[in-house]
């Protein structure tokens, strides 16, 4: 679904990511941590078209598709979605009339016309139940005057409305109470399918206790530094990140 | 050869003549006069060179005009009122041509509620001769002082003491010209103690040819604990420039709300917005929106001058510009020595979609009381870069997105409108044209 080459990025002639390489195939959950300013939202935008990244090398693919050639609105229409680490307050636009013409600029995209009223509201009901949603948020403005966790479960319930195929979650559990976490959690695990992908953004190894993933890779320093299993976040969990540094500073030459 | 310092050869010069005749016979004789003496001794029409308006050049409106005679009265249709668009549900409907009452196109609110006449029929109420002509702030104008030499006619209109007066007054400003046009509305209104009125404007040019200014005067008072709200819809065609002198005495406990909006294609609107609050705990709300497409030149002056303490006003004025649009915005807030516990608060925000558009936006805060809390800010800018990504990493396209934050912006101000349909209204207006320069 997603191949990502050798992927440089920088930021104002800084470079953030400096070479990543990364396979995500349908049906699979990969988890993406490491520390502080390793590059981990650096990725997500670029995977979702910020534009102050520039990528300097490599390339990604998307379903066989150059993701880099894309427009931010291309690449959501394709099917991927960034679950942002700061989701963004936008006052006098209301959440639903947001939602509606995003679901409806996406099927137009596919050559579908646009949703019937009661449909809508079906699906948003249905995705509501599933989210564990407050109804009560949706007429209100996007993220105006939200709680940090309430931006966070809008954002997860846009990912539901939307059904992406990669969805990439940045930092989803920072902020949910332990509830949340759990009904967030149990929510991504009914949308995961044989057809679509999660990236899993995450400091804490309690988020993939309930969304247990595939593949758990470190960025450090704008690479993926080791990847692995499950058992790789549990280890990080207990021994923090500084043995990985350790190491890696010894295979590489002083900068 | 003229000795006159002419600004504006064609119409200036021929003033002192159409005045002599124009006025003939006219009611308040020394009060024209004296204004039309005071217009000539500040020297006539503004250059640019007077401060207040150093980025609105009124000169070249004036050139093409000819005169200040109305032409003769027409006959107006429902249905050409239905076309304006601008008919509102729910209202005493009130329809003026070139500053006429039409009685047979209009419903008044019940007597004991409020009186509605023509001003050339109010000289012998009470209300009027205390407070026609009575605002201070009137000699500083040039156009205000131009009006009273010229005036015409308009609406008397005076909330009764108690009076709710149940729905609100709806006055549908009609113009109409045969010929490139001068004309002065003036109006008085007075909500007398404990009154509270609603009072909505809009205006609609009717086919005819040249071009027209529109120069009016409106006096406002509020009375003890009376309130007052009062939307400008400043709607209309092409052919309609507007100057408008709005002057508002506040006195105690009184509530006064402001509601300018100006959604139109006149290449001119000009609105000058004083609030003098005379006496204590008085309550002003002062909410401006402006959007200047094409030519357009959209400007605000607006003052609120706190003389008695205790007084609050809030003022929030936003604007969006595009293509070659200049907006001017200036407001000034007076506190003087006396106003202690003075609240008064200004934001202007302008969003400025094109790179040819310009804004001059100008808060200018005097305070001369110790115990106030004051506080302004302006923005000028563009589209939030992180909202619209965020909107299009939803898969919503750069101009759905664009006009989405636009709109958003705007809404932000319709939404303190209080009549649901005059929301309506104005946010159909707001979105037509919005979307017209978003999508191009
Ligand atoms: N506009 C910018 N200009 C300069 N540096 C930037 C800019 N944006 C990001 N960076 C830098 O890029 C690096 C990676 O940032 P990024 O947000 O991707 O980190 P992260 O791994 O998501 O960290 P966290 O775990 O704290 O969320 C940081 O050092 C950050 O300071
Ligand atoms: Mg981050």
């Amino acid at each position: 679904m997603l191949n990502i080459k050798n992927l440089h990025a920088a930021v104002e002639g800084n470079a953030i990511l400096k070479g990543i390489n990364l396979n995500v195939k349908a049906g699979e959950v990969h988890a993406i941590m490491g520390p502080n300013g390793s590059g981990k939202s650096s990725l997500a935008s670029v995977l979702a078209g910020r534009e102050a990244y520039e990528v300097t090398d490599g390339s990604v693919e998307f379903e066989g598709k150059d993701l880099l050639d894309m427009s931010p609105e291309v690449r959501a229409r394709e099917g991927l979605f960034l679950a942002f680490q700061y989701p963004v307050e936008i006052p006098g636009v209301s959440n639903i009339n947001f939602l509606k013409t995003a679901v409806n600029e996406i099927r137009a995209y596919h050559g579908q016309p646009p949703m019937q009223a009661k449909a809508f509201l079906d699906m948003l009901k249905s995705k509501q139940k599933l989210m564990e949603f407050d109804a009560n948020l949706m007429n209100r403005s996007l993220n105006e005057g939200f709680s940090g966790g309430e931006k966070k479960r809008n954002d997860i319930f846009q990912m539901a409305m939307l059904e992406p195929k990669l969805a990439i979650m940045d930092e989803t559990d920072s902020g949910l109470d332990i509830d949340a976490l759990r009904v967030v959690s149990a929510g991504v695990n009914k949308l995961r399918s044989k057809d679509n992908a999660f990236i899993i953004i995450t400091h804490y190894q309690r988020l993939l206790e309930y969304i247990v993933p595939d593949f758990v890779h470190v960025l450090y320093n704008g690479r993926i530094v080791k990847s692995g299993t499950k058992e790789l976040a549990l280890e990080l969990e207990e021994k923090g990140y500084d043995w990985l540094k350790e190491d890696i500073r010894l295979e590489e030459p002083v900068q | 050869m003229t000795t006159i310092a002419s600004n504006i050869p064609s119409l200036y010069d021929t003033l002192p003549a159409q005045f002599s005749t124009l006025t003939a016979g006219a009611q308040w004789p020394e009060a024209r006069k004296e204004a039309f003496d005071r217009f000539q001794a500040l020297g006539g029409f503004p250059t640019v060179k007077v401060e207040d308006w150093k980025y609105t050049n009124v000169i070249p409106f004036f050139r093409s005009l000819q005169t200040l005679q109305l032409p003769a009265p027409i006959a107006i249709t429902e249905a050409q009122l239905e076309a304006t668009g601008l008919l509102l549900p729910d209202v005493y409907r009130i329809v003026l041509l070139n500053g006429e009452l039409q009685p047979q196109l209009s419903e008044l609110p019940p007597a004991k509620q409020a009186t509605v006449l023509k001003m050339s029929e109010a000289a012998a109420e009470p209300a009027f001769t205390a407070h026609f002509n009575n605002s201070q702030k009137l000699a500083e104008h040039h156009f205000a002082q131009l009006n009273t030499a010229f005036f015409t006619n308009g609406l008397f209109i005076e909330a009764k003491a108690k009076a709710q007066v149940e729905k609100p007054l709806h006055i549908i400003h009609l113009y109409h010209n045969t010929s490139s046009l001068l004309v002065n509305p003036r109006h008085l209104w007075v909500a007398q103690e404990g009154a509270s009125i609603q009072i909505i404007e809009s205006a609609a040019g009717l086919d005819g040819s040249g071009t027209m200014v529109v120069n009016s005067v409106v006096e406002a008072v509020t009375t003890e604990r009376s309130q007052m709200s009062h939307y400008q819809l400043q709607t209309g065609g092409g052919q309609l420039r507007f100057i408008n002198q709005t002057l508002v005495q506040q006195r105690g406990k009184s509530l006064y709300n402001n509601y300018t909006f100006t959604l139109s294609e006149s290449e001119l609107v000009r609105n000058n917005l004083n609030i003098s609050l005379d006496d204590e705990r008085t309550e002003t709300h002062l909410f401006g929106f402006y959007i200047a497409t094409g030519n357009q030149l959209v400007d605000n002056h607006t003052s609120v001058d706190h003389r008695m303490p205790n007084c609050e006003s809030n003022e929030l004025y936003r604007g969006v510009l595009m293509d070659k649009a200049t907006g001017v915005f200036n407001g000034k807030i007076y506190v003087h020595e006396d106003a202690q516990k003075t609240n008064a608060f200004q934001q202007n925000n302008n969003l400025v979609i094109s790179p040819e558009a310009n804004i001059y936006t100008k808060p200018q805060l005097e305070i001369f009381a110790d115990d106030v809390k004051c506080s302004h800010g302006t923005t000028i800018g563009q589209v939030s870069e992180e909202a619209l990504f965020y909107l299009k990493a939803r898969g919503i396209g750069d101009a759905m997105a664009r006009s989405m934050l636009v709109k958003a912006f705007a809404f932000d101000i319709t939404a303190q409108v209080k009549i649901p349909a005059v929301r309506k209204q104005v946010e159909q207006l707001a979105t037509r044209y919005l979307s017209a320069a978003v999508n191009n």
